[in-house]
């Protein structure tokens, strides 16, 4: 049935795992403006993952990668970062930048359904959740709109014939789960499905020739529409520090005191 | 989608007739809440539960709903005794057992459509985070996820960023899909009630994914997710063989379920299953007791609610210490061994 596979993956720029953000005065976001951006690290594993079923030569030969994002002008920079990684081509579609959070993933989803209809997809590789919105949602809604099945938060992808069986093994509370489906298929990614690699300075290079398009929301026919409004973003309840003990005697003393023990 | 149009005009008037204020009593007229029952082998999942709670704050009626091999006899019954529910909605069906996504969540959506609920509320566990996003792109709603608290019928809380930033957020769906946070919704009284059982609609949906098998890690311990007490370890433990040493005695003297970051659990010392953070398990214990963790943001989101956090660590520097609310620098190895012997000898 599948002759090869044709990989979508959609990646998202945010702000750098490593950095603490900041709410900005007026409570209505995260300051974003100057702050250190990267590939959500769920988006990373997808792509290593595309490229690691290229490279495996398993039953079905992989035909195309494409990277998609969808952001300001930045997300070029992702898009680049994908395709330096091993992604074939890539669309932008550009939506303004703004502090309230972005496409909401019903949106995303929609489009991305538009996308992999118009592009002849059969494999959606996305993360298991971006960690600036941390929904964990794009994903599933976009298998539903497809009405295709979904293997969430796995941790290896298996390729058995050329028929387009495969086998997912994935993450679910207390241990692992293996479930089979058939191509097409949406699959979102775990963080120990693999360890991406870096790319290197010829492949930065050469990810400059590769095409990147440019595209709108219009594109696919889907608008901005937002469901949820942002009231307020504030800053969590701060924990102080209680300070330190000298030794294991003081250190069950204080728990005793503080009802803990 | 008449339904939906209908909910929409309920809407307008609600609005008018509330206008904000959180009346109860209006409320409880217009709004109707399903609750999604997670089971396993006919037991419910400690995430049915925290849908509970959340599903009763809301302040409507509160509808459950349960799926699966003979749940009737099992599941829908245990849930029948939970305290305030309207009634249970249970499909018998060995189909659904296993909580597939695709077949489970067309059958969630026709019995939603037909119970017409305004709010649809399930646990931010695997279960929940997999089914429910694609019932609401089925239901075409946008899904607020992992909700640690409830303003309004509309107004939700959330924590974004790990955790670093808490979102205010009003849902102008006619449908709210959510997921809840299982440690900020609890306290359902388990007995006393008795709903009456109903048939479901069961749609029969194809199933497109077929369940191969599971791996599921078995431990005589509590639940990380809900124990009241938990110890975790780090990459300061260097070795399974030191982790299973050091921190199984002292979780062990202190009935604790065991923890560890994702440090621990990529170096292989623990199952991947028992990792805390932000995106692992969430748990906000009594006490919250870590050894050889540095305290990494992500590993931060998924503790600092617990109530007492106490920490071990060598460096005197290390980020734990500023949420600690007990710390004690020193050699993990020694420290952890002395403290297990200690509280043996006080117990």
């Amino acid at each position: 049935m599948a002759s090869g596979l044709r990989i979508l993956v959609p990646v998202k720029r945010v702000i750098d795992y490593a950095i603490k953000p900041r709410i900005n005065k007026a409570q209505t976001g995260v300051e974003t403006a100057g702050v250190k951006h990267s590939l959500n690290p769920f988006d990373e594993l997808s792509i290593e993952e595309a490229v690691r079923l290229r490279e495996r030569k398993g039953p079905l030969k992989v035909e195309n990668i494409l990277a998609l994002s969808a952001g300001g002008a930045k997300c070029a920079d992702t898009l680049r970062t994908a395709m330096a990684m091993g992604a074939d081509r890539a669309f932008h579609v550009d939506v303004p930048d703004s502090n309230d959070g972005g496409l909401e993933p019903l949106t995303i989803a929609k489009m991305l359904k538009e996308v992999v209809n118009k592009e002849n997809i059969n494999l959606v590789l996305l993360g298991k959740q971006a960690i600036d919105g941390d929904q964990g949602q794009t994903g599933q809604m976009l298998a539903g709109l497809l009405g295709w099945p979904q293997a969430t938060q796995a941790s290896k992808v298996d390729i058995k014939d050329d028929q387009g069986t495969v086998e997912v093994t994935h993450e679910v509370d207390g241990g692992v789960e293996t479930l089979r489906a058939k191509l097409p298929l949406i699959i979102t990614t775990d963080l120990r499905l693999n360890e991406p690699r870096y790319a290197t300075l010829p492949n930065i290079m050469k990810a400059k020739k590769k095409p990147l398009e440019k595209k709108t929301l219009a594109d696919f026919g889907v608008e901005d529409k937002k469901r949820l409004k942002t009231l307020k973003v504030t800053e969590p309840p701060a924990r102080q520090g209680g300070g330190k003990v000298e030794d294991v005697d003081g250190l069950i003393g204080k728990l005793k005191e503080l009802g803990a023990l | 989608m008449i339904p939906i149009a209908r909910h929409s005009a309920l809407r307008a008037v609600r609005s008018q007739l509330v206008p904000r204020a959180f009346n109860q009593s209006a409320l409880a007229r217009l709004l109707s809440t399903l609750a999604v029952l997670e089971q396993r082998d006919g037991k419910l999942q400690a995430s049915s539960l925290s849908a509970i709670a959340a599903a009763q704050k809301l302040g409507g009626p509160v509808t459950a709903f349960v799926a699966g091999n003979g749940v009737k006899g099992t599941s829908a019954a245990e849930a029948a005794k939970i305290k305030g529910l309207d009634k249970v909605v249970a499909v018998d069906s060995e189909a659904y057992e296993k909580g597939l996504a695709e077949n489970y969540a067309p059958l969630l959506v026709e019995n939603i459509k037909k119970g017409e609920y305004t709010h649809i509320v399930g646990g931010h566990s695997a279960f929940g985070k997999s089914l429910l996003p694609r019932v609401a792109a089925l239901l075409d709603v946008q899904q607020v996820s992992d909700i640690t608290g409830i303003e309004s019928e509309d107004t939700f809380v959330r924590p974004i960023y790990a955790g670093n930033a808490i979102l205010t957020v009003q849902s102008s769906d006619p449908i709210k899909v959510l997921t809840v946070r299982g440690t900020a919704f609890q306290g359902v009284e388990t007995e006393g009630g008795s709903a009456e059982i109903v048939e479901g609609v069961d749609p029969k949906a194809p199933a497109q994914t077929e369940w191969v098998s599971e791996e599921l890690a078995k431990s005589e311990r509590p639940d990380l997710g809900t124990a009241s007490r938990v110890v975790s370890g780090g990459r300061g433990l260097k070795s399974k063989e030191e982790f299973d040493r050091v921190i199984v005695p002292l979780a062990d003297t202190l009935g604790a379920a065991i923890g560890a970051s994702r440090a621990a659990v990529d170096s292989g010392f623990a199952d991947n299953s028992l990792q805390v953070g932000q995106t692992g398990k969430n748990v906000a214990p009594q006490l919250y007791l870590c050894a050889g963790i540095s305290g990494a943001i992500q590993h931060l989101a998924g503790m600092k609610d617990s109530k007492v956090i106490a920490a071990i660590n060598k460096d005197p520097d290390a980020p734990i210490f500023q949420v600690a609310d007990v710390g004690l620098v020193g050699d993990l190895f020694e420290k952890v061994p002395e403290l297990t012997e200690k509280l043996k000898s006080q117990a």
